[in-house]
């Protein structure tokens, strides 16, 4: 499934918001859908950064994966639509 | 505390004599920009539906024919987003929540905007009421965008536009109140731009 | 030192602008001093991070544009309605300082150490950058690994790095799209990549070729899925997509 607008990006552009997160790089990491079971690799999975907050959806499904909010200099990490993230 | 960049100034707040109408911390846009957390809903007008639910039931429905029949205003209003930027005089078409509510029998004190694309907000019944907001249609004259939230989306200008949801299909009608999308990763519960309230706790 | 060179990279740090140099009327590059780098691979990218008087912040992601081993560059195009890229193409000087994060990838990276696989680059605009930090990579390290680069461009002026792209020298075969004007005598193509004009261009699949797409979202999904098409594997086709008008 593709999003062709051009405000859809991938997981590239969040590289390095998840980089600060969890220490490590991310862009290889296993993203396994907990809606779907489709793993990608997180540079490969649709992000949303124009929007209060970036928001990382399944290419398979559109379900949406992970939430990061920054608020300041405190960062709210959701992480309850991924089944598995695995470090490259 | 991230030290200040010599000569960047992000996007200025506009001149004095707007500055009445505009909240702390915005900047006044002439564009309209698409924020969005996902795909962009392409509803079908002949399936669409706007519905009152309470208690798991369906209280009152409208299809897309039955919501154009109904008394409809023009709006203008001053719109404010929490990524910062405010756009004046934006023209609306659009039906009264109201108009819609006094169909409904309820005792309900909140609600909950529900959407297509799985989006969810939450507002006091207070601040849907009394002619502070609306079920929109068209937007500057013409039919109100997918991009935009169209069909229909809702429009309370007196709260940051998070809380105006797009793709709206419908209102939870509700006792208790219940966080929505936003307000579950830590924006502001109410989220009234005049007391800058974007972030819990603001 | 391991620690430290990790906590740099993965946290904001301060550098100092050096020179700047203009590469089209809208894309300039900029030399970046970065006093904990600790290297980056060819294709990475770091995040750039403005903070006004008020407060307000703004961060946006750069694709580096020299090679590893190279000082730290990045090029940038100014987006009109742009809140960072018109600072940093207009404002900034040398002698300024502004966070960094990074280098931050390791999807989207080309390290020449499997030379089995020829290369098909295929750029959308600035989309050309990561390219840039690639094939100087690939001269430096004496790599022989066959690339050929579609490069979609609007014209010929807004090009960038054209003068460096036509010394590529061998092995290597720049071919240029461009899509709103052609100059008087072109040779090149026109118009947007097409799944013909990909056909044309790009390496049979019995090759094993190694494809990066880079640009703005439609011209990625547009490129990469005409690739697949063309029965390149998907794991063979590399993405990174930008935001280009209205993503800023």
């Amino acid at each position: 499934m593709h999003a062709l607008d051009n405000t859809a990006l991938d997981g590239n552009a969040i590289g390095g918001l998840l980089g600060e997160i969890f220490g490590t790089e991310m862009t290889t990491a296993a993203a396994t859908c907990a809606a779907c079971g489709t793993v990608s690799l997180v540079a490969e999975t649709i992000v949303y950064l124009r929007a209060p907050g970036a928001v990382m959806r399944c290419r398979a499904c559109t379900a949406i994966l992970l939430v990061v909010t920054p608020h300041g200099e405190m960062k709210c990490v959701d992480l309850l639509g991924l089944s598995a993230l695995e470090p490259g | 505390m991230s030290p200040v960049t010599r000569g960047f100034h992000g996007r200025r707040r506009e001149p004095a004599e707007q500055s009445g109408r505009v909240p702390p911390g915005q900047y006044v846009t002439s564009d309209f920009p698409v924020l969005s957390a996902g795909p962009t809903p392409h509803a079908s007008l002949d399936s669409w539906t706007f519905s009152i639910r309470q208690a798991g039931d369906t209280s009152k429905s409208w299809t897309w024919e039955e919501l154009r029949a109904l008394p409809a205003e023009d709006v203008t209003a001053d719109i404010h987003c929490v990524t910062r930027w405010s756009k004046l005089d934006t023209r609306w078409r659009a039906v009264s929540i109201d108009t819609l509510l006094a169909q409904v029998d309820h005792q309900a004190r909140f609600v909950l905007a529900f959407c297509d694309g799985g989006y969810t907000t939450n507002l006091p019944l207070a601040d849907v009421t009394s002619g502070q907001a609306w079920l929109a249609y068209d937007y500057d004259g013409a039919p109100l965008a997918p991009e935009h939230g169209g069909p229909a989306r809702l429009l309370v200008p007196h709260l940051y536009f998070w809380k105006s949801a797009k793709w709206v299909r419908g209102l939870e009608l509700l006792a208790a109140d219940e966080p929505g999308f936003w307000e579950r990763y830590g924006y502001h519960n109410y989220g009234d731009p005049w007391r800058e309230q974007r972030y819990a706790g603001d | 030192m391991a620690g430290t060179a990790v906590r740099g990279r993965l946290t904001w740090q301060v550098a100092t602008v050096g020179a700047v140099r203009p590469e089209t009327s809208s894309v300039r590059t900029i030399d970046l001093d970065v006093p904990d780098w600790a290297g980056h691979r060819a294709g990475q990218h770091l995040d750039i991070r403005l903070t006004a008087d008020d407060g307000y912040v703004a961060e946006r992601s750069y694709s580096i544009a020299s090679a590893p081993g190279e000082p730290v560059q990045v090029t940038v195009e100014r987006l009109d309605d742009g809140e960072v890229s018109p600072y940093l193409t207009e404002e900034l000087r040398p002698g300024d300082e502004i966070e960094i994060r990074g280098p931050i990838g390791g999807y989207f990276v080309w390290d020449g150490t499997e030379p089995q696989h020829p290369l098909l680059l295929l750029a959308g605009g600035s989309g050309v950058v990561p390219f840039r930090s690639i094939l100087r990579h690939r001269a430096r390290i004496g790599s022989t690994v066959p690339v050929r680069l579609l490069y979609s461009a609007r014209s010929l002026p807004d090009v960038i790095y054209r003068p460096e792209l036509a010394a590529s020298g061998d092995g290597v075969d720049v071919s240029y799209t461009l899509t709103r004007q052609q100059p008087p005598g072109w040779t090149g193509h026109s118009g947007r990549v097409t799944p013909d004009l990909l056909a044309g261009v790009a390496w049979p699949d019995d090759l094993m070729p190694l494809a990066f797409v880079c640009g703005p979202t439609a011209f990625v999904e547009t490129v990469a899925g005409a690739l697949v098409g063309l029965g390149y594997p998907a794991g063979q086709v590399k993405t990174e997509r930008y935001g280009g008008a209205g993503a800023s």
